[in-house]
């Protein structure tokens, strides 16, 4: 436990390290954001007055001291389902994030370090995926696995690898030619430990910073993917799917449209003022 | 080297990344679900014999490999093959029948969001430091990361339901009658010169685009902000105030260099802007490919999908291309 919380110390101090004060207040904003949600999400049948799946009151009753968000078509609490649906979208978001920046990183360090015909082939097919429209390209993963959390987390994450790839063989190739770099070879020091010791520390603020909006990003196309009946079946709370099933009753039921696209902005909101923040340190030592 | 030349260079650059963009969708949607048929059937008993017959008349018994290249070439001459579900409905007349509203609803929001991001952005740079310029760079920020359904739906619950200003959703009132010609209705009535008809639907085109066009504007706003600070403090500037040009001018020169680059923004911004679009269909029920698209995965149309997939890999490589040309043409620096 004591070595969890000085590594988590030493990682906050590298990555915090230079950003400016206008960058760390975004950061801490960001922070705030998140952790309340997070929150949210671990405390669920704390916080939830009732169950988000069973109904609880009539149909469509508005906003009251019983139902404070008041009830959706199937009489069911809007502010529990909202309350358990920050697991469904913070599991899928980090399964995708985690995927996909532990097989981009890795492609992009080796292929820019080694380069060759291998690194101009991956960079194009890379190239390719990236500039391709990712929510369609997640829409037809999904559909072709099929409505479940964790096949559109599969989905998010194969649209994102290209992201990581592209930042990371981009600042490798930088980083290649610094004398540094050079004085490790000439010593002799094995190629994949160059990468592990020498590299990646030097791509740490950089991958904070597309870690966190690659994330906001994926908040986004994981409640795009709900809203389009991809990412979950009913009854399972979300916020992207409970907005959809929401459209139908707004002039009768404005309030079930409100509170879920809210909270899909605000938590897209709060990781994006992360990766903002820390990107004001990138952008200076430029 | 001539400017055909380095537009036709430009243009066999794009081939390779449409053709990978064809193999992934082959593979995702033809390959991944294993047998299409099957997986639009469920898990229903059928004799082996019409599973066969329904195979074979969708070409879906031949070897992986021939089906690739026979779909590819097919699609090259602009056969997009056959509806899974209603069977011998062709899917290129599909296409063709909604690409007309999203391509409509594709440069209004487009036009929306470069006019919006465009005079925020000259706004925040001029205005440097100030209120003003913190609060749209706020803007920048925040309209980035609004969950686009839910801004559609915002804007319909109060300009249409509450206000009553503007139409709920679709593309036209199905009482005014339209003679199409393109399909491009706002064109269609323009050509036929039916007033009402173009009131209709640019009435209907307003709430879309305004969705589509404010969360893609934040982007802009940021670089042109940025992109005029840095010009406002470049030595041509201080050239100039030394010879006492008057500031109009000289801003007029600054926003001319801070403007380039947002020209090849927007072009990277198309591939955003069909993802946004097929989300601003769905909330408005415009009846564009983004529609079709969610109609098709709901019946698992694996063969409609796959053709939605490739006409937007078509359709980003042809864009991409455009912007080379624009920035070829602006910025003389650019050599061909």
């Amino acid at each position: 436990m004591r070595g969890l919380v000085t590594r988590a110390r030493r990682l906050s101090g590298i990555v915090l390290e230079g950003v400016p004060p206008t960058g760390r207040k975004l950061v801490y904003v960001g922070l705030a954001i998140v952790i309340v949600i997070v929150f949210m999400a671990i405390a669920a049948p704390l916080i939830a007055p009732y169950s988000p799946t069973r109904a609880s009151g009539k149909p469509l009753e508005p906003p009251s001291r019983e139902h404070l968000l008041g009830t959706d078509r199937l009489g069911r609490d809007v502010f529990s389902r909202i309350v358990y649906g920050s697991r469904t979208v913070l599991w899928v978001v980090a399964v995708a994030v985690v995927i996909s920046s532990s097989i981009g990183i890795p492609m992009g360090l080796i292929s820019g370090y080694y380069g060759g015909v291998v690194d101009r082939a991956l960079s194009m097919v890379m190239d390719a995926i990236y500039a391709f429209p990712s929510l369609v390209l997640a829409i037809a993963l999904a559909a072709a696995l099929g409505p479940r959390p964790e096949n559109a987390a599969i989905a998010i994450a194969v649209v994102y690898i290209p992201t990581y790839f592209r930042m990371v063989r981009g600042q490798v190739l930088q980083l290649r030619e610094t004398p540094f770099l050079e004085a490790a070879r000439v010593l002799g020091i094995p190629s994949a430990r160059i990468m592990r010791r020498h590299l990646l520390p030097h791509l740490l603020p950089t991958i904070m910073v597309v870690f966190s909006l690659s994330a906001a990003d994926a908040v986004l196309t994981e409640a795009a993917l709900s809203f389009l009946g991809l990412a979950v079946r009913p009854p399972t709370p979300d916020w992207g799917f409970d907005l959809y099933s929401a459209k139908g009753f707004a002039r009768s039921a404005p309030w079930l449209i409100g509170v879920p696209g809210f909270m899909i902005t605000i938590l897209a909101l709060g990781l994006a003022l992360i990766g903002e923040g820390l990107s004001e340190r990138v952008r200076r030592t430029r | 080297m001539g400017l055909l030349r380095y537009i036709a260079l430009r243009a066999s650059l794009i081939i390779p990344s449409v053709l990978i963009l064809y193999t992934i969708a082959f593979i995702v949607l033809r390959v991944l679900p294993g047998n299409p048929v099957l997986a639009v059937l469920g898990t229903k008993n059928i004799p082996e014999e019409q599973l066969q017959a329904i195979m074979e008349e969708l070409g879906l018994n031949k070897p992986l490999y021939v089906q690739y290249f026979e779909y590819l070439l097919n699609v090259l001459r602009g056969d997009f093959g056959t509806s899974l579900i209603i069977r011998g409905r062709s899917i290129s007349a599909d296409l063709a029948d909604r690409l007309p509203a999203t391509i409509e609803l594709a440069i209004a929001g487009m036009f929306v969001s470069l006019l919006i991001g465009i005079s925020t952005g000259l706004v925040a740079g001029l205005k440097r430091d100030t209120k003003i310029d913190v609060g749209l760079r706020v803007y920048g920020a925040v309209t980035y990361t609004i969950f686009i359904p839910w801004f559609g739906l915002l804007l319909q619950l109060l300009f249409a339901l509450w206000l009553g200003l503007l139409p709920v959703s679709g593309r036209i009132d199905p009482a005014t009658a339209l003679e199409e010609v393109t399909g491009f209705y706002i064109l269609d009535s323009i050509i036929t010169r039916n007033r009402e008809a173009l009131v209709d639907a640019l009435s209907h085109l307003v709430l879309p685009a305004l969705t589509l066009g404010i969360v893609l504007s934040g982007p802009y706003t940021r670089l042109l902000r940025n992109n005029l600070v840095v010009a406002l403090e470049s030595n041509f500037v201080m050239a100039y105030r030394a010879r006492g040009v008057r500031d109009h001018k000289i801003t007029w020169h600054a926003f001319r260099n801070a403007i380039i680059p947002v020209v090849t923004y927007a072009g990277l911004q198309f591939a955003l802007l069909l993802g946004g679009a097929v989300l601003t269909e769905t909330t408005f029920d415009w009846p564009g490919i983004g529609t079709y698209l969610v109609e098709k995965i709901q019946y698992r149309d694996y063969p409609a999908i796959q053709a939605v997939v490739v006409v937007f890999a078509f359709a980003v490589g042809v864009v991409s291309l455009i912007v080379d040309i624009i920035y070829a043409l602006i910025d003389p620096r650019v050599r061909y």
